[in-house]
């Protein structure tokens, strides 16, 4: 089934096409990794996908529905979690209370003035923090954690919405190279118990051909190939880009 | 108006623009190297002023000028080798704090210097004529003013894209960390540049002494004169100060010659609302590069421990029993401590959790207290109903302010909160048959039941325990969350939901609520208000209450509050540079405890 369809997607910044009809499909508990040498138009296509920027043409739909002039925030509502390439969560708060944070804006209760916030949606939280096995971690603040672990706060607070479709932009950026199987792998098994779609992009091509079920090959905002991993990494096109433009 | 009328006042417009860029442009490059808005900058100007009125009976007007601003930029040299320095890697709220220090200290210094009254400057010698321009008579001396704003614009042109240091300037301002890597001398640099905005600075007025007398208020009034045109033009862009410049310059001359005087402040206030609305960073201006590093990472607050609540508990009961014990004057003291300390509060509320930097809360504490006043005495409604609409003058104010604040941030949002305060200040100044302009109003005394003063302090002790518990309170329910999530990473935030704008609306709102509250109360306990109320030195009143007791507690401001408002009352009395005291205060705090009072007693608790 497919939960994220991309259909003949294009943009361009004063001349520069960054994205030229690009066009796939996510399905559910799929691993989909998006990748292609430096402006490639990954981060262009990242940025239209989550609303951040307006796409010149083409269209863009999660289970039917598009997703084309909404705002983060009205994306996120139908179903769309994400994950930055540099961590972004709450530093004045602890663990347990980031994730309670997504929990009551997704409860649309964060305009009240009268509850107590450390005591709603404990539960909840600490189920997802155990999903991501940080749950001994809950009471810490952010700011102390360590940066594997903030990945995995992230990827809890992602799933608070229980997104149909996840992004993760450079989900192993900045880890330990032991660290990062190990975050890729939390993050195929809860995708596919839950049957979440999967897009992210990746520098670390071990990561992208271990873990992915998928992979998208970008090149000068075009898609160029994609395909199970093993058949892409064999695809002269590719490997062109890759050794021809000396970047992987 | 007629076609030569029309041309005057354009004219009219150009030359005070020359005075305008040579601030704004000194604001923009310093801001733009050093990443420091410079608010002592309309200090500068008016030394600026004061030197070359002094000088010119010695050396003559056309060599004060060039004295006074040189003397102006080797004090910047100076202000920035022995302040500015240490603050280059501090959290912006100190900077700024530094630099508003120096506004006090340089305020009492002029006066201490040339005393109270306005200055004249002499004409300029060869230029004390007019010329015929269009069958009326138009100053020389605006004519030499008008060519000043292209010539200062051109020099400082060539001297940005041809000289080596021009290049290195160009580089700090795109990517001060780059050019910090690659081995460009920061120290130099910084100083050279803080002494070239200074001399800007200096010159600019230097230059308006035959336009207009040399006065001690000139410095707030261009400061938020310059922070409209860098805001409209763009922060760190000269060309665009020029150009905002310009415009504001014409808006202003036309509003005059057109004998609407008193509609200048709210045009210029539009025509900033439209610029922020379709253009947040200025006309020429960039988004601001993101600061590298810059983690702000605020400790946690937890609930607060049984202990705690009850060490508070037994404060609100001990007040409760010192009208047993005492009376006169020191109830008098703690009725101003406790109404201080709602203004605290709700100050830290919205700077501390909110994340919105203020320098122009006191506008909304004024507010409270002429909605009070006017209520009463216009209006003539009972106290009690004055007491109770009153803050929604406050409300009011904050709803518009806060619309176009929470669209910025930092220091942008920090350069508008001060420039709407300024126009409210203003404008309670200028508007003599509502507000009793610069005497303010008289006779807001309480109903018969509560003129006593032990009764009036009930009421202040209820009212400001309530507000300040229930700002407490606001912070640990979902809605202070959302804030502080706002607050730590907007990004994250957007991406989980939040309206981070409308949660800051909100929570400015709120702020501005309480310290309406809070000026409400004050109106009622001194019988009187003026302008001062709502002028500029009280918003950093507040902001000292707030940094004494440390930002990083919820308490903080209480005790902040409570030692500003005894220290003020003991030691302020009959003393004339009392400001000047506080200003080297704030310095000694800003570089000796950043951390405020609050950090000093957590130190200790912890060894």
């Amino acid at each position: 089934m497919t939960v994220l369809s991309v259909r003949a997607l294009a943009k361009s910044y004063g001349g520069v096409h960054a994205l030229r009809g690009v066009s796939f499909g996510v399905a559910a508990g799929e691993l989909v990794a998006l990748i292609g040498p430096n402006g490639a138009g990954k981060t262009t296509c990242f940025d239209v996908l989550n609303g951040q920027s307006a796409a010149d043409a083409g269209a863009v739909e999660l289970d039917g529905r598009s997703l084309l002039g909404l705002t983060p925030r009205q994306i996120w509502r139908l179903g769309v979690g994400r994950t930055f390439q540099i961590t972004a969560t709450f530093g004045s708060m602890t663990v347990r209370e980031n994730v309670q944070t997504a929990l009551l804006s997704r409860q649309r209760r964060l305009w009240s003035l009268i509850s107590l916030a450390a005591h709603a949606c404990v539960d909840d939280a600490d189920a997802l923090l155990a999903r991501v096995g940080i749950l001994e971690q809950a009471h810490r603040p952010c700011a102390v954690l360590a940066y594997g672990d903030l990945k995995r706060v992230e990827l809890a607070m992602a799933l608070a919405n229980q997104p149909r479709l996840l992004l993760m932009d450079e989900p192993t950026a900045g880890m330990a190279p032991g660290e990062r199987g190990e975050l890729m792998r939390l993050a195929a098994g809860l995708a596919r118990e839950d049957g979440t779609a999967v897009l992210f992009t990746e520098h670390d091509m071990e990561v992208v051909f271990t873990h992915a079920d998928r992979v998208l090959v970008l090149a000068e905002g075009e898609l160029i190939a994609q395909g199970r991993p093993d058949v892409v990494r064999a695809d002269a096109r590719v490997r062109e880009v890759y050794l021809g433009g000396g970047d992987a | 108006m007629t076609a030569a009328s029309v041309l005057l006042q354009f004219l009219n417009g150009l030359a005070s623009a020359s005075s305008l860029f040579l601030v704004a442009a000194g604001l923009s490059l310093i801001f733009g190297v050093t990443r420091i808005v410079n608010f002592a900058h309309g200090s500068l100007f008016m030394l600026g002023m004061y030197a070359a009125v002094a000088l010119a009976p010695y050396v003559g007007f056309w060599w004060s000028v060039p004295l006074a601003a040189l003397a102006v930029g080797a004090l910047g040299a100076v202000l920035e080798a022995l302040l500015l320095r240490r603050l280059y890697a501090a959290p912006e709220l100190l900077q700024l704090l530094a630099t508003f220090a120096l506004v006090l200290i340089i305020k009492d210094f002029a006066l201490w210097a040339w005393g109270p009254e306005d200055l004249l400057g002499p004409r300029a010698p060869g230029l004390e004529g007019a010329v015929a321009i269009a069958g009326s008579r138009f100053p020389e001396y605006d004519v030499f003013l008008i060519a000043c704003g292209p010539i200062v614009l051109a020099a400082l042109w060539q001297l940005l894209r041809r000289t080596r240091w021009g290049t290195l300037v160009r580089a700090a301002t795109q990517d001060r960390d780059m050019a910090n890597a690659l081995g460009v001398d920061q120290r130099h640099l910084f100083g050279s540049v803080f002494a070239l905005g200074a001399l800007l600075a200096g010159l600019g007025g230097a230059l308006q002494i035959p336009r207009e007398p040399a006065t001690l208020a000139i410095d707030l009034q261009v400061i938020s004169d310059a922070f409209v045109v860098v805001v409209v033009g763009g922060l760190g862009s000269i060309p665009g100060a020029f150009l905002a410049a310009l415009l504001i310059g014409e808006i202003k001359a036309f509003c005059i010659g057109l004998g609407f005087s008193e509609f200048t402040l709210a045009v210029e206030f539009v025509v900033m609302a439209i610029v922020l609305v379709l253009r947040p960073w200025g006309l020429l201006g960039q988004m601001p590069a993101p600061v590298r590093g810059a983690g702000a990472h605020e400790p946690a607050f937890a609930l607060p421990s049984r202990g705690a609540l009850q060490a508070l508990v037994a404060v609100a009961l001990a007040l409760c029993v010192v009208p047993l014990l005492s009376g006169g004057y020191t109830l008098v003291l703690l009725t101003d401590i406790l109404l201080f300390a709602l203004f605290a509060v709700s100050l830290h509320f919205l700077m501390g959790p909110g994340g919105m930097l203020s320098f122009g809360h006191a506008a909304y504490f004024g507010l409270g207290a002429y909605g009070a006043g006017l209520l009463l005495l216009k209006a003539e409604t009972s106290m009690g109903l004055a007491l109770l609409a009153a803050p929604l003058f406050a409300v009011f104010a904050a709803v518009v302010f806060g619309w176009f604040c929470v669209r910025l941030s930092g220091v942008y949002l920090a350069m508008l909160t001060l420039a709407f305060a300024q126009i409210t200040w203003s404008v309670v100044y200028q508007w003599d048959a509502f507000t009793g302009g610069s005497n303010g109003l008289i006779g807001i005394w309480p109903a018969g039941w509560l003129s006593g003063k032990t009764a009036y302090y009930y009421v202040t002790l209820a009212t400001s325990l309530a507000g300040i518990a229930a700002m407490w309170r606001v912070l640990y329910a979902p809605f202070g969350y959302a804030l502080r999530a706002g607050r730590d990473s907007p990004l994250r935030a957007d991406a989980i939901g939040i309206d981070v704008r409308a949660q800051q609306w909100a929570g400015f709102v709120f702020a501005g609520l309480f310290a309406g509250i809070a000026g409400a109360l004050y109106a009622f306990s001194k019988g009187s208000i003026s302008p001062e109320a709502l002028a500029v030195p009280r918003s950093v009143d507040g902001l000292v209450m707030v940094l004494l007791g440390g930002l990083h507690t919820l308490t903080g401001p209480v005790w902040g509050a409570a030692l500003f408002t005894w220290l003020q009352d003991s030691v302020a009395r009959g003393f004339d540079y009392w400001r000047a005291v506080i200003g080297a205060v704030i310095l000694l705090l800003v570089i000796a405890v950043p951390g405020g009072l609050g950090s000093i007693l957590r130190a200790r608790s912890s060894r």
